[in-house]
């Protein structure tokens, strides 16, 4: 398997906020591979650095063996990377085929119309919606939105923030059911995570942050049955 | 007939602000600033239309489309070395560079065309007499709604349509967001630049042709009022923009017929005023609490 993503020691500040300390991660092709760590641990920040909307100090972002740390943040969609960021920030005055679109952005115009089959068949809420606008949505159906619209552009690496966050434990399974099949699909994924227990079950391999820093990786059954991993974010 | 005729020119000087105002509502709406220097670029194209007419022979029609290319330029010239080094920087260093690029621009008119007034020829002239010669409507006024309905759809269909005009609305509500659609949000944001001067560009043509005196500050007074026409229909929203332009002119057009002339302008902003009052977002903003 090769690597598709590798963060090598990337230093990010928020002014004189040292965030993000030295961190290195990969993620190869095929991979679910989950960050989680508590709030404030500095996992959307990192994927906002790999995404181009922050920028590492030092350190280097490589996605497909390109250097990708100073590239703007649409070049990199079109490289074929895209995220699903924290908050879903769907266009909410939008109608939910116009979101779509937007996620198509990059991509040629002609082939539009067959993504749009492809995310309906998907989601098929989404499609029951499709002249809807996207703010009238629920907020599980909003996280589908910013899925399928994630996946217009034909991402090589999809990247998750918290797609959890803010929904019924029975819409996280759902969500995270998505998740698998988005894989088996043959996405690779970068999933972060709060809800730590459900990530795990999914990923093949995962980070766990602390204050900026990676203090512990494995596999995601090493983890889940690691001691300190599961006092800390597992409730024991 | 009377009153008719009153109605009519107001309406066709509200046109001519609503044109205006579309520049503002629109740079307000994606690149969330005022752009101060909207009512000199006016002032330009009228200018290059005089300049073209005048000195090179050419007819009228011809000189709207230069003026056009112009302010085009101008306007995605003035975005780019004015505010789009400071896209980070807080909106008051951004109002205070408008303002400065306003008499930036004022200035090297004075420079370029002189203090004196320039005799502007309309590019349209005559009237239509109806009712027996009872009510007579410039040509001018006729063009000058017309062209306001014509940039009326086929803005509301660009913006609602194209993908260019998604684009825009997307960069309007989230940034960040239509970064990661791979939206080129600076290049949006000129591009809003550029529709935004070429339609100041046309107001300039118009209203030269209405009030042929053409000044280095010609602009200032119809884009002040422009902008208050923007925010009288709800800033950021062009329908908006279309009907406190057209609102502005007729009660501009009333008060000067009806109750007087010198306070026609006090008027105008006592019912903005009031109208902000009642409905701070403008006649169709929406409120918005700003995100802290």
């Amino acid at each position: 398997m090769s690597e598709i993503l590798k963060v090598d020691s990337i230093n990010v500040y928020y002014g004189a906020i040292h965030a993000i300390k030295d961190v290195s991660f990969s993620v190869h092709e095929g991979e679910i591979v989950t960050l989680i760590g508590a709030n404030g641990a500095g996992k959307s920040t990192i994927l906002q650095t790999v995404s181009g909307l922050l920028r590492s100090k030092t350190g280097v972002v490589r996605f497909c063996d390109e250097d990708i740390s100073h590239t703007a943040a649409y070049k990199i969609v079109e490289k074929g990377l895209a995220q699903v960021p924290e908050g879903r920030r769907i266009f909410l005055q939008m109608t939910v085929e116009e979101n779509l679109e937007m996620g198509a952005y990059t991509q040629a115009p002609s082939g539009v119309d067959a993504d749009l089959a492809m995310v309906y068949e998907q989601f098929p809420r989404l499609k029951e919606r499709r002249r809807q606008i996207a703010g009238t949505l629920s907020g599980g159906e909003q996280q589908m939105l910013a899925m399928g619209r994630a996946l217009m552009s034909h991402p090589r690496l999809l990247m998750l923030d918290e797609p959890s966050m803010g929904l019924a434990p029975i819409l996280v399974e759902q969500i995270f059911e998505i998740i698998r099949d988005m894989h088996k699909k043959g996405t690779t994924i970068l999933l972060v995570e709060q809800n730590a227990q459900m990530a795990l079950s999914v990923a093949d391999r995962a980070y766990v942050l602390e204050t900026g820093s990676i203090i512990l990786s494995g596999t995601g059954a090493e983890l889940a049955a690691s001691d300190s991993v599961r006092k800390a974010y597992l409730g024991g | 007939m009377e009153f008719l005729s009153y109605l009519i020119s107001g309406i066709s000087l509200g046109s001519i602000y609503a044109i205006i105002a579309l520049g503002y509502t629109m740079v307000y709406g994606i690149a969330k600033m005022l752009n101060f220097a909207h009512g000199d670029v006016i002032m330009v194209g009228g200018y290059i239309s005089f300049c073209v007419v005048t000195y090179l022979g050419l007819p009228g029609w011809l000189s709207v489309v230069v003026a056009m290319l112009v302010c085009t330029a101008l306007g995605i010239l003035i975005e780019g070395l004015a505010y789009k080094p400071l896209r980070q920087a807080p909106s008051l260093a951004v109002l205070i560079t408008a303002i400065g690029v306003s008499y930036f621009l004022q200035n090297s008119a004075l420079l370029i065309w002189g203090a004196s007034p320039k005799v502007y020829t309309p590019i349209v002239s005559g009237q239509i007499e109806m009712f027996g010669g009872s009510l007579k409507i410039s040509w001018v006024t006729v063009v000058t709604v017309v062209i306001c309905f014509i940039i009326a759809v086929g803005l509301t269909s660009f913006i609602s349509k194209s993908r260019m005009g998604k684009a825009m609305r997307a960069c309007s509500e989230d940034k960040g967001a239509a970064q990661l659609m791979g939206i080129n949000v600076n290049r949006t944001i000129s591009t809003t630049f550029a529709i935004g001067s070429a339609l100041a560009a046309v107001a300039g043509v118009l209203l030269c042709s209405f009030s042929p005196s053409l000044m280095p500050t010609t602009g200032s007074m119809p884009g002040i009022k422009a902008f208050t026409a923007a925010v009288f229909g709800g800033i950021g929203s062009i329908p908006g923009a279309f009907l406190g332009g057209i609102l502005l002119g007729i009660i501009e057009s009333l008060a000067k017929a009806y109750i007087s002339t010198q306070l026609s302008n006090a008027i105008l902003f006592a019912v903005l005023i009031i109208v902000l009052l009642v409905r701070p977002a403008g006649l169709l903003g929406k409120y918005v609490p700003e995100k802290v």
